[in-house]
């Protein structure tokens, strides 16, 4: 497949200035169809912007998006639903697409939520909602998913299946992810490419360039950087710079 | 049969219901009450403008509400005012300017009551085609921008992000907003359009779980209310705006019973 084809979102040299303050500052990223690229760095250092830059919700930025696919899925970081509406959660996952209803209920069983279909979104408990949330991005089967913090919320048990999840659509599907997650044993093992932010790129590259880079280790500490050593342990392949896996 | 001029009223008023149910549903749930508001008190200016440049009402209001909207959106981006003052700025002062305009009309006479509260007697056949063809149109392009103003309305950043341009249908729906006011000032008058939005939308919202549900009780709350308001101001000599509301209100009171009663059975 050549770059063209796959390439789905080009961000180059990106920002966005709000209030005359930067927010995030010249980024530059590519998802690729079946890759996962993964957005980490401390509160405030442009994740979300980033990939509101990315998903064209912000209009005037500095640099340019490239998109060459229009069937996204979004699972917002912070969602305000106003409950005058009625919305149950079968209308919800209605909300862009007209989808069937074998494909509402693939998504809500794989997320674990089926049983909440005609429940009134408002009747919901935060985990339960983000299931949702996460039903209904995948339900349209996209060719981008753009998730941010997709797993807030949900329990433990919950989480490491709902990631597992993530992995499987992307290879499924052969989507692009953008993923925005604080949760570093994730980030270091199933994604592709890692950038980590900072207002601005500090270092990207696969999981174990980042984890090995000085940035890194400044921002998130001594430690995050052994999660992977750790993880190296009990792992069969690696992943090369260009993010395909070698088995080892 | 259309010359009997209550049969005439029944079908411009089942017309109008038709409409502003579903649009109604729209106003309750994006919290444009007020802004209906400021729409229909500009309609008096629209009104005014109608009969001194001898043009057609129903056009003229639609003109200047539009007019007014544009206004509103400059406004609010121009100056640092919270959007219930822009309304109230705007409402006040397009009343206050078709009133004084009313005032210099000398040598035409005006029935002032009708213009607020809706005539019955002053529906012609062209009225209702204005409101029959007017109101199908606009129940084709909100039908055609559901999608994108629906889920906008649910959450921006997510219509947005998936490709269903959300601005676009706004400014369209504030189009419709226009139009379902310039449609039926005659009915329900000018004073209490926005009542005839929210309130039979207010009473589905008692008794839905769905929003297609709540359209369509919406919509048949406005055809209970247009009948039972037009019988009863026949039968009482009342103006048929007022009665109208009045019957909106009662089935909202008993949407409230309802409530009661299915709380009731939950415990």
């Amino acid at each position: 497949m050549s770059l063209e084809n796959s390439t789905l979102v080009k961000l180059n040299n990106a920002g966005f200035k709000q209030n005359n303050k930067w927010l995030v500052e010249g980024v530059s990223l590519t998802v690729e169809k079946g890759k996962i690229v993964t957005l980490i760095g401390p509160n405030g250092s442009g994740k979300s912007t980033t990939a509101k830059i990315a998903l064209g919700i912000y209009k005037n930025i500095e640099g340019s998006v490239e998109k060459y696919t229009n069937k996204v899925g979004y699972v917002p970081q912070k969602i305000s639903i106003d409950w005058t509406l009625p919305l149950r959660v079968y209308d919800f996952m209605l909300l862009t697409e007209d989808i069937k209803d074998e494909a509402i209920d693939e998504a809500l069983t794989l997320t674990g939520v089926m049983h909440l279909k005609n429940k009134n979104l408002g009747n919901l408990s935060g985990g339960e909602f983000q299931r949702v949330l996460i039903a209904r991005a995948i339900s349209k089967k996209p060719e981008l998913l753009v998730l941010d913090e997709p797993v807030q919320g949900v329990d433990y048990t919950g989480e490491i299946a709902l990631y597992e999840l993530i992995k499987k659509i992307s290879d499924t599907l052969n989507c692009g992810i953008l993923l925005i997650s604080h949760d570093l044993h994730t980030v270091m093992t199933a994604t592709d490419h890692v950038v980590c932010l900072n207002g601005h790129v500090c270092c990207s590259g696969s999981p174990i360039d980042v984890a090995k880079n000085n940035e890194y280790k400044t921002l998130f500490g001594e430690q995050a950087s052994q999660i992977l050593t750790v993880y190296e342990h009990k792992h069969d392949h690696v992943h090369s710079d260009e993010g395909q896996i070698k088995k080892n | 049969m259309l010359d009997d001029f209550f049969v005439r009223a029944l079908i411009a008023g089942l017309g109008v219901a038709l409409v502003t149910g579903p649009l109604g549903c729209f106003v309750v749930w994006r919290r444009l009450s007020y802004f209906g508001d400021t729409l229909s008190h500009s309609a008096l200016l629209g009104v005014t403008l109608a009969y001194s440049f001898e043009f057609n009402i129903a056009l003229s209001v639609f003109i200047i509400s539009s007019v007014i909207a544009l206004i509103l959106i400059q406004l609010q981006k121009k100056t640092n005012l919270p959007g219930d003052a822009l309304l109230g700025l705007l409402a006040h002062s397009s009343l206050a300017v078709g009133l004084v305009v009313i005032g210099f009309l000398t040598f035409i006479r005006f029935d002032i009551m009708g213009l607020l509260f809706g005539d019955i007697l002053a529906v012609t056949t062209k009225d209702i085609f204005i409101i029959w063809t007017g109101g199908a149109v606009i129940l084709i392009v909100l039908k055609l921008i559901w999608k994108p103003l629906f889920a906008s309305t649910v959450n921006y950043e997510l219509a947005e992000a998936e490709g269903l341009n959300p601005d676009r249908a706004k400014a369209i729906f504030t189009i419709l907003m226009a139009a379902v006011i310039a449609i039926s000032i005659k009915m329900v008058g000018l004073l209490l359009i926005t009542g005839m939005l929210i309130i039979p939308a207010a009473m589905a919202r008692n008794i839905s779980d769905s929003p297609q549900k709540m359209v369509l009780f919406s919509v048949i709350g406005g055809l209970l209310s247009v009948l039972l308001g037009l019988f009863s101001s026949l039968e009482f000599n009342t103006s048929s705006g007022p009665s109208i509301i009045m019957a909106a209100l009662v089935l909202f009171i008993l949407s409230l019973l309802n409530i009661k009663q299915s709380i009731k059975l939950k415990n």
